[in-house]
């Protein structure tokens, strides 16, 4: 083991436990969730029980094979955890195989062949994300527009049965781009933003959710509403979403201040994409993200330097999952560098002096 | 005749280039796109290793060890370039799919570890059992991926056999799924290590001692 990755002596138990923290992550969640299934209807519920279900198979087939207790990892709530996360960022009207396949192979590939829960190098959840888009790129960037549940655009339980378990093709009435797409897709064509951006795009809408895109990551307000919630609760802290939002933020200020015309303006991409289910969610994990709260500053910066860079000039118009994976695999290095200090001794590692104490006590 | 038997068993399963050896794991990567991809490389290389270990085998007491290496290296280099030129006029559509890796064969690891490992200190006709033996394990190793990344890549197996073997293996050719839309990860490099870390896990489960 690294003696790295362990805090150090003497420890203090809270009373908190996996399951614990997972079923806090899991509330705060929950807002989003919510909202997504409502502004995306029958077939957003169909594809995140599935998701979560394979999730849930992938994980207790890998506790049975490791020979570990079926129930009490079941009961720990990570797979539920990782099966949601996925689910949210996969564009609601995805096939159910698109769900399955990622479920399995977040838990098998990303968690289970590590040795399980708290091993894994990787977000499993934000892996299998990449596998997905990069296995399946046409499903995976379907997008369509708000069918708010019980309007009259929704699909009935029926026909959400059809979309996710059946087939459905994409029409042009339905799907529409995302707005971090549309940009891309203008900007190739050499439009000014000026003029590809408005009536496609109002700050407002994006904050309460109102646009296309994945299941759960269109709700800003819900989403930061539950990272705050999460933060007083001390079940993450505030280095990494702190410092991936403001690096985008510093980033994109200055890149659109130069030329507005070819860099979007900061709010919306602070608004827009899964930037903030990723700085709040996803790359708090704990397992994949540095120890020591300098390190996880360093890979917040990382995390938003990445995801501006990949939707500016990168391949993919949104890189959330690609920044994290990325800087999951530099935490073994950033921990390296970044050690939390020893209790009782200084940053360098030495005995801290002892104060001599005054002759009257 | 026990003593080939187990030069058999090793090379096939035992002491495998692949699985035990995590040897050839380069141009195991790099062409195991399709069944057939890897069942020519798999031929080619064992050609390689069957040829190097016999004339190896032969001159061994002639080859100075001061310079043994680089006599080797280029024993099969000449031996190489002949498989080389051979292919590329007999199996002309192979050549132009296996390509680079051809030549490649000269660094592959396998052929040299074979030739210093067990050639250059056995006589001959255990060292061409050997050089067959290691080179079929590898073309198991090699079709067995190759086969599993093009059911799950694109759902076909053997596809284009006949361009290898002759028109009379045509009837290898199988389409499982009609109008699949593919599984992309599985035919780039990342679904080589998967499928190759998933054989091996599945190997030793197979060799786990019984309680």
């Amino acid at each position: 083991m690294n003696p790295a990755t362990f805090a150090n002596i003497p420890h203090a138990h809270s009373q908190d436990s996996v399951p614990k923290l997972m079923g806090r992550v899991l509330l705060a969640l929950l807002p989003a969730t919510l909202y997504g299934v409502v502004l995306f209807g029958w077939p957003a519920f169909n594809l995140l029980a599935v998701t979560v279900l394979a999730c849930l198979l992938g994980e207790a087939v890998c506790l049975w094979l490791a020979g570990r207790s079926v129930r009490l990892g079941m009961l720990d709530g990570s797979a539920l955890l990782t099966g949601m996360l996925l689910a949210l960022s996969l564009p609601p009207w995805a096939p159910w195989w698109i769900g399955a396949i990622g479920g399995a192979f977040a838990i098998v590939v990303g968690k289970g062949v590590f040795g399980g829960t708290g091993q894994n190098v990787f977000n499993p959840a934000m892996l299998a994300r990449v596998m997905l888009l990069v296995s399946f790129p046409v499903q995976m960037t379907t997008w369509l527009d708000p069918h708010p549940w019980l309007s009259g655009s929704a699909p009935s339980f029926l026909e959400g049965l059809q979309v996710t378990f059946g087939h459905w093709a994409a029409t042009d009435g339905v799907t529409g781009p995302t707005i971090l797409g549309h940009i891309r897709t203008e900007l190739g064509m050499n439009h000014a933003l000026s003029q590809s951006v408005p009536g496609h795009y109002q700050s407002a809408l994006a904050a309460v959710g109102w646009t296309g895109g994945s299941l759960g990551e269109t709700a800003e307000i819900l989403i930061l509403l539950g990272g705050l919630w999460l933060l007083w609760r001390r079940a993450i802290t505030w280095q990494i979403p702190v410092a991936m939002l403001v690096t985008v933020l510093l980033l994109a200020s200055g890149f659109h201040w130069a030329n507005p015309e070819r860099f979007a303006d900061p709010l919306l991409h602070l608004l827009s994409g899964s930037l903030m289910l990723g700085a709040f969610f996803i790359a708090t994990d704990p397992v994949t993200s540095p120890l020591a709260p300098v390190g996880q500053i360093v890979f917040g910066i990382g995390c938003g330097a990445l995801v501006y860079i990949i939707r500016t000039w990168g391949g993919y118009p949104e890189g959330i999952a690609f920044a994290v994976v990325l800087m999951n695999a530099a935490t073994p290095l950033i921990d390296h560098y970044f050690r939390p200090r020893i209790y009782g001794r200084t940053w360098r590692g030495e005995s801290r002096p002892i104060e001599k104490k005054s002759d009257e006590n | 005749m026990n003593d080939y038997r187990r030069i058999f068993a090793d090379g096939l399963w035992g002491n495998n280039v692949v699985f035990v050896q995590m040897l050839a794991l380069c141009p195991l990567m790099a062409v195991t796109t399709t069944a057939t991809n890897g069942l020519g490389m798999g031929l080619a290389t064992t050609w390689v290793l069957l040829s190097a270990n016999i004339v190896i085998a032969s001159l061994r007491h002639w080859i100075a060890p001061e310079v043994r290496i680089p006599v080797f290296v280029l024993l099969i280099a000449s031996l190489v370039t002949l498989a080389d030129m051979a292919i590329n006029a007999w199996l002309h559509e192979l050549y132009k799919v296996l390509g680079l890796f051809i030549p490649l064969i000269v660094v592959n690891c396998c052929v040299l570890g074979r030739a210093e490992a067990f050639a250059s200190r056995q006589p001959v006709l255990a060292s061409a059992a050997d050089g067959l033996a290691m080179g079929l394990g590898l073309t198991l190793a090699l079709v067995l991926i190759g086969a599993c990344r093009e059911v799950l890549g694109s759902a076909t197996l053997f596809a284009q056999a006949s361009l290898l073997l002759g028109q009379s293996f045509a009837f290898l050719e199988i389409v499982l799924i009609q109008d699949y839309s593919g599984f992309l990860l599985m035919l780039l490099p990342p679904g080589g290590f998967l499928v190759l870390g998933f054989l091996l896990a599945g190997r030793r489960l197979l060799e786990r001692p019984r309680p």
